[in-house]
């Protein structure tokens, strides 16, 4: 029997909580001046500072600090009026202080919330703290299955050590229900929006730019809150939504043969779906947090901070809004749209001068179905939201059919030429001459004897194999719909009697 | 020749300036007086006869050519090995470091190249600058040129007793609870704590962040204030370098030299005195004091009643920074790495590394650091250590009030002999008690030499508020006068040919 | 060190341990505790040295425990001699080392990396 979340709702309510890393898009690193571009050769990007050579020191980026305080802002936090940084003390390879400048007790921003829609209802997720920290450096085990399990030795790359870091924590979210998964993932989707239009960080998950921590934990209604655990490596947002309904129902499997969770930390596994438990420890790590001597306080302006907050742009969820209202969709559609990322495109389209159902269909359709093979978003793809209206008008025009119209769109991914530039290229263009046609037809139907005979029998259906035919004769470039019924008509058998 | 190692800095600088003596000349004295001495002394780990000569060639050329010198071009300078020279080894006194070559200079030794200033070496020290006695070198200790089988002090007394036996005219020590001051004082020169801030700390491999100070040795008072104006000054790449230049030493020790301190008022802190303190030490402070009245100054006496906690505070907040700061030492990046078979574990290989490479002081006060920062007695240890320092620097505000300068014997003790305190650390900690309150506070403190005790030098310490440098040189600059107009100078006993 | 499961108030990693008291007339740190920290602080002291340490580091910690006679209630802690705040540096990109001098100090590289052993704690 395969156990649901619905199942697991039944008898528990979930408690989750994200934990959310992002690397910060800054030209240099966050506390020297190495530059910070991904995918350089290992150990080029590296200086004293960043190595945590003997004597190095450390001195803060500005602009980091103004990322994190926008994205503070934005997520409805107070902002620190004073605060320090902190050493986060433990050893660990990648980190060439073995300790990490972090913050501890005196995070940049707190108390935050961001509201989340999922299935038309709206959670306001509490935002518990956003600091700002230093990125560690890259291992890379080299063994058996590149996993740290069983791995004979480990390659260390510093180029990522310094990077700057902003931790957000939601404080935990209970009431969710059955949409424990959907919240989670709902949440770290909204946010990867904000941070896009905060312009702070690329935020690729499959690049590590934002990083996952997801927590989890059950309890019997009217319980306090049960045992929380920490799941580790969920790189996309599928996997958060994967990971939380593993969990959920990996513990309430737990609780109900009677046992205890155990509080620990485990780790997703993409393959399976699973989370398995991470090395286990004799005791909790101490971090023996301490204010960084090497750094003196930050005492943001309140009036500096106060222009951030009026200069931060429109964020997703008024935008998201507003494109709603001006398109007329419903919330539905919109959500549907927001979640193929589509919506601006869409849009800018509808402002183009296609009517909101095409647009929609062909973003939402063939479109995103070509960036899905592609494996690509449907933003990068080759073709402008303009160049779709034109798409839109040609098929409305009557001057192509949809057949044709997705071989100019392949010719404009293909080339990246204009919509007119494909189609004059490809002598696209719907064959309605009608003796053109006609000679086609009877071409077609002397040709195929039995399959004509059929349809005048009275077997419609069969008309299928004719009408390829002369599709075929004109080389694709007729309607297809249009020739079917030519033929209908000189088989005899009357109008269409239902399909298109 | 040999006389030109008996010169002082400002008298060197001025017969270059003038083309007395050639750069090259100099040095060369002063790499013979190194052969002829050190191996007695053992001031040095290691000499830098080509990158000397090349450097006192640079200003020989430079002069030659018309080019503007600055005020020290030519003179000689033992350097501390705690400071970071690019390709140049540095060890920090540890094995752990040994035979690291650094790949960047430390801000003060590019400021010291800059200024035509010719490093001879580098010199012994304490283990990461944790002693009193630089019996902590994990090389070999080095010996007072006042009494060979007798302690230079520490952690600078490698540098100190360059500049006591004539190896260098100048020399550059660190400063964390005393140890500029102390070796200066047991050995019979001046020594330099600058303001907290004052001088660059990058490219010093830390040992306590919030302490850490790395200031002037000489002979003369106005020879460390030249050497101070060379070393200070905001630096950029130092979080906690202040923006204030570098207070106006020289001047003050040259109007210092006028001997006249009318309407100076000094006070001696009661709590920097009494039991504990050798007889001989407190004669001879006793003394330097009437000479200062002798000299004009008001004298009074103030009580700092939280001076009596300053070496609880200290050695709770040094070990803390420390056993952070060491952790950076572990065999993966850089220095010695131990029991690497193949076999083991990192975690196995970097605690065999960190046991073989520190020395027993560093151990502890790793330790004591690391309990110190633990979970649950952070309150009760560095917390309210942190708090005590607070109470220290009120107590300077409030004397400071009452008084322009502060006064108190260097250290309570002459150098002592080599291995008699080396098994108890805390008979090794009392060397600081009078050094470890200006530390705590931030504020410059100097130490000149104000006589003698058992045929062993005796240091004056003069402390002034934060940024008031100045002042320190000024008082000590007229005592010196004083007391070598009536005295004539300490000057170490004859070296070659003579015995311990 | 207990490590609290269920939520707690507050932050998420906040761990509530209670103070230790400072109490001056029993011996502060045994032989095990300071196997403990010497395990916290990757040092493989020796049987020996284990014995040695512990009597001079409760020597040294009954010292400093002096600080706690301090009434220090509402005093604000010192962590910087200097009044400094808002000490930053604009984003811009600086020179980097040569990799080759880097790597010529590494006591072990493979693939222009720095080669450690295999490594037995899981990433934080």
């Amino acid at each position: 029997m395969t156990v649901t979340v619905e199942d697991v709702v039944a008898r528990y309510e979930p408690v989750i909580g994200l934990e959310t890393h992002v690397e910060l898009s800054t030209a240099s690193k966050m506390f020297c001046s190495c530059a910070t571009t991904f995918g350089a050769e290992p150990n080029t990007q590296i200086c004293p500072v960043c190595l945590g050579l003997p004597g190095s020191l450390p001195v803060a980026n500005a602009a980091a600090i103004e990322s994190t305080i926008r994205i503070g802002l934005a997520l409805n936090c107070s902002i620190a009026t004073w605060c320090r940084f902190a050493r986060k003390n433990y050893f660990y390879p990648d980190m060439p202080k073995n300790f990490q400048i972090s913050q501890y007790d005196e995070p940049l921003c707190v108390d935050g919330y961001l509201d989340v829609e999922v299935s038309g209802r709206s959670y306001r997720i509490g935002i518990e703290r956003v600091h700002l920290e230093e990125d560690t450096g890259k291992n890379t085990h080299v063994g058996q299955s590149g996993r740290i399990h069983g791995a004979d030795y480990s390659l260390i790359d510093y180029n990522r050590a310094g990077i700057p870091l902003v931790e957000i924590v939601t404080k935990p979210v209970p009431d969710t229900g059955s949409a424990a998964p959907e919240v989670a993932r709902g949440y770290v989707t909204e946010l990867r929006d904000i941070l896009r239009t905060l312009g702070v960080s690329d935020v690729r998950m499959e690049q590590g730019s934002l990083r996952c921590d997801v927590n989890t934990s059950l309890n019997a209604p009217g319980e306090p809150w049960g045992i929380r655990t920490e799941t580790k490596n969920v790189n996309s947002l599928r996997s958060v939504e994967r990971a939380v309904r593993s969990e959920m129902i990996r513990q309430a499997a737990v609780l109900a043969a009677g046992q205890r969770v155990v509080q620990e930390t485990r780790h997703f596994l993409e393959t399976t779906g699973d989370t398995r438990p991470g090395r286990s420890k004799e005791e909790a790590t101490d971090y023996r947090y301490f204010p960084e001597p090497d750094l003196v306080p930050l005492a943001p302006d309140p009036s500096w901070v106060e222009r951030l907050r009026a200069e931060l742009p429109e964020l997703p969820a008024v935008h998201r809004a507003r494109i709603r209202n001006r398109l007329g969709v419903s919330a539905e559609d919109m959500q549907q749209m927001a979640n193929a990322g589509v919506v601006d495109l869409v849009a800018t389209t509808v402002e183009a001068g296609a009517p909101v159902t095409e647009a929609r269909n062909w973003w939402l359709g063939y479109l995103a179905q070509k960036a899905n093979e592609r494996d690509i978003e449907p933003a990068d793809l080759p073709i402008t939201p303009a160049q779709v209206a034109r798409i839109v008008e040609l098929v409305g025009a009557g001057t192509l059919s949809v057949g044709l119209a997705r071989q100019a769109v392949d010719g404009a991914l293909d080339t990246g030429e204009d919509i007119d530039a494909v189609v004059a290229a490809k002598g696209l263009r719907i064959v309605s001459d009608a003796n053109a046609l006609a000679v086609a037809a009877d071409e077609a139907i002397a040709a195929n004897p039995d399959i004509a005979a059929k349809v005048r029998s009275g077997k419609v259906a069969a008309v299928g194999p004719l009408v390829g035919a002369v599709m075929k004769a004109t080389r694709g470039q007729a309607d297809a719909a249009a020739v079917r019924e030519l033929l209908l008509e000189r088989l005899g058998a009357g109008a269409a009697t239902g399909d298109t | 020749m040999s006389e030109l190692t008996r010169l002082s800095a400002a008298e060197i600088a001025g017969a270059i300036a003038v083309g007395e003596v050639s750069a090259e000349e100099v040095t060369r004295a002063h790499l013979d007086r190194i052969e002829q001495v050190d191996d007695v002394v053992r001031a040095f780990l290691h000499v830098d006869t080509d990158g000397a000569l090349h450097a006192a060639r640079r200003v020989d050329a430079d002069r030659a050519a018309g080019r503007d010198l600055g005020p020290l071009a030519g003179v000689p300078l033992a350097m501390k090995d705690v400071v970071v020279t690019e390709g140049l080894p540095t060890t920090a006194g540890s094995k752990i470091l040994e035979g690291w070559i650094p790949p960047y200079d430390a801000t003060i030794t590019r400021k010291i190249k800059d200024a035509g200033i010719v490093m001879l070496g580098k010199t012994n020290m304490d283990e990461f600058a944790m002693g009193s006695s630089t019996e902590n070198s994990a090389f070999h200790p080095t010996h007072n040129p006042w009494d060979l089988g007798r302690i230079p002090g520490g952690s600078s007394g490698g540098s100190s007793a360059a500049v006591s036996a004539f190896e260098a005219p100048l020399g550059i020590g660190t400063d964390t609870g005393g140890s500029i001051r102390q070796p200066a004082a047991v050995t019979g020169i001046v020594g330099h704590k600058p303001t907290y801030g004052g001088v660059s700390r990058y490219g010093l491999i830390a040992f306590s962040s919030s302490l850490d100070q790395a200031g002037p040795f000489g002979r003369t008072v106005l020879d460390a204030a030249l050497l101070h104006e060379v070393m200070g000054g905001h630096d950029p790449c130092d979080s906690t370098s202040i923006p204030q230049g570098v207070p106006p030493v020289a001047a003050a020790a040259r109007e210092g030299a006028g001997a006249d301190l009318t309407g100076v008022r000094v006070a001696v802190v009661q709590e920097l005195g009494g039991e504990g303190y050798q007889p001989g030490v407190l004669a001879a402070f006793q003394e330097a004091v009437s000479t200062l009245r002798g000299l004009g100054a008001t004298v009074l006496e103030v009580s700092c009643p939280h001076f009596d906690y300053a070496l609880a505070a200290y050695y709770l907040i040094a070990p803390s920074e420390c056993s952070s700061n060491l952790a950076r030492f572990d065999g993966v990046r850089y220095g010695l790495r131990v029991g690497d078979d193949g076999v083991r574990s990192l975690e196995e290989v970097m605690s065999l590394t960190r046991e073989a490479g520190f020395g027993p002081e560093v151990k502890r006060r790793i330790m004591i650091g690391t309990y110190a920062l633990s979970s649950g007695y952070y309150d009760a240890y560095y917390g309210q250590a942190q708090k005590v320092r607070t109470l220290i620097s009120r107590d300077f505000a409030a004397a400071f009030e009452q008084a322009d300068v502060l006064v108190s014997p260097s250290s309570p003790f002459v150098a002592f002999g080599i291995g008699e305190r080396v098994d108890d650390p805390m008979a090794m900690y009392v060397n600081d008690l009078c050094t470890l309150p200006a530390s705590l506070a931030g504020t410059p403190a100097i130490s000149v030499p104000c006589g003698l005790s058992e045929g062993l030098p005796v240091g004056l310490q003069v402390m002034a508020p934060a940024l008031a440098d100045d002042w320190c040189y000024r008082v000590a600059a007229a005592f010196e006068a004083a007391y070598v107009g009536t005295n004539g100078p300490l000057r170490a006993p004859e070296l070659i040919g003579g015995a311990a | 060190m207990e490590f609290p499961g269920v939520w707690p108030v507050g932050r998420l990693d906040f761990q509530a341990v209670p103070d230790h008291t400072v109490d001056s007339s029993t011996a502060r740190i045994s032989r095990a505790e300071v196997a403990h920290l010497a395990r916290l602080a990757r040092l493989a002291v020796t049987e020996e040295e284990l014995d040695v340490f512990a009597g001079q580091l409760d020597v040294i910690l009954g010292s400093v425990a002096r600080v706690g006679e301090v009434a220090a209630a509402d005093i604000e802690p010192t962590t910087h001699a200097v009044p400094l705040r808002n000490v930053l540096r604009p984003d811009e990109v600086g020179p980097c080392l040569d990799r080759s001098i880097v790597l010529a100090q590494a006591p072990a590289v493979e693939d222009n990396r720095f080669r450690v052993p295999r490594i037995l704690d899981d990433e934080q």
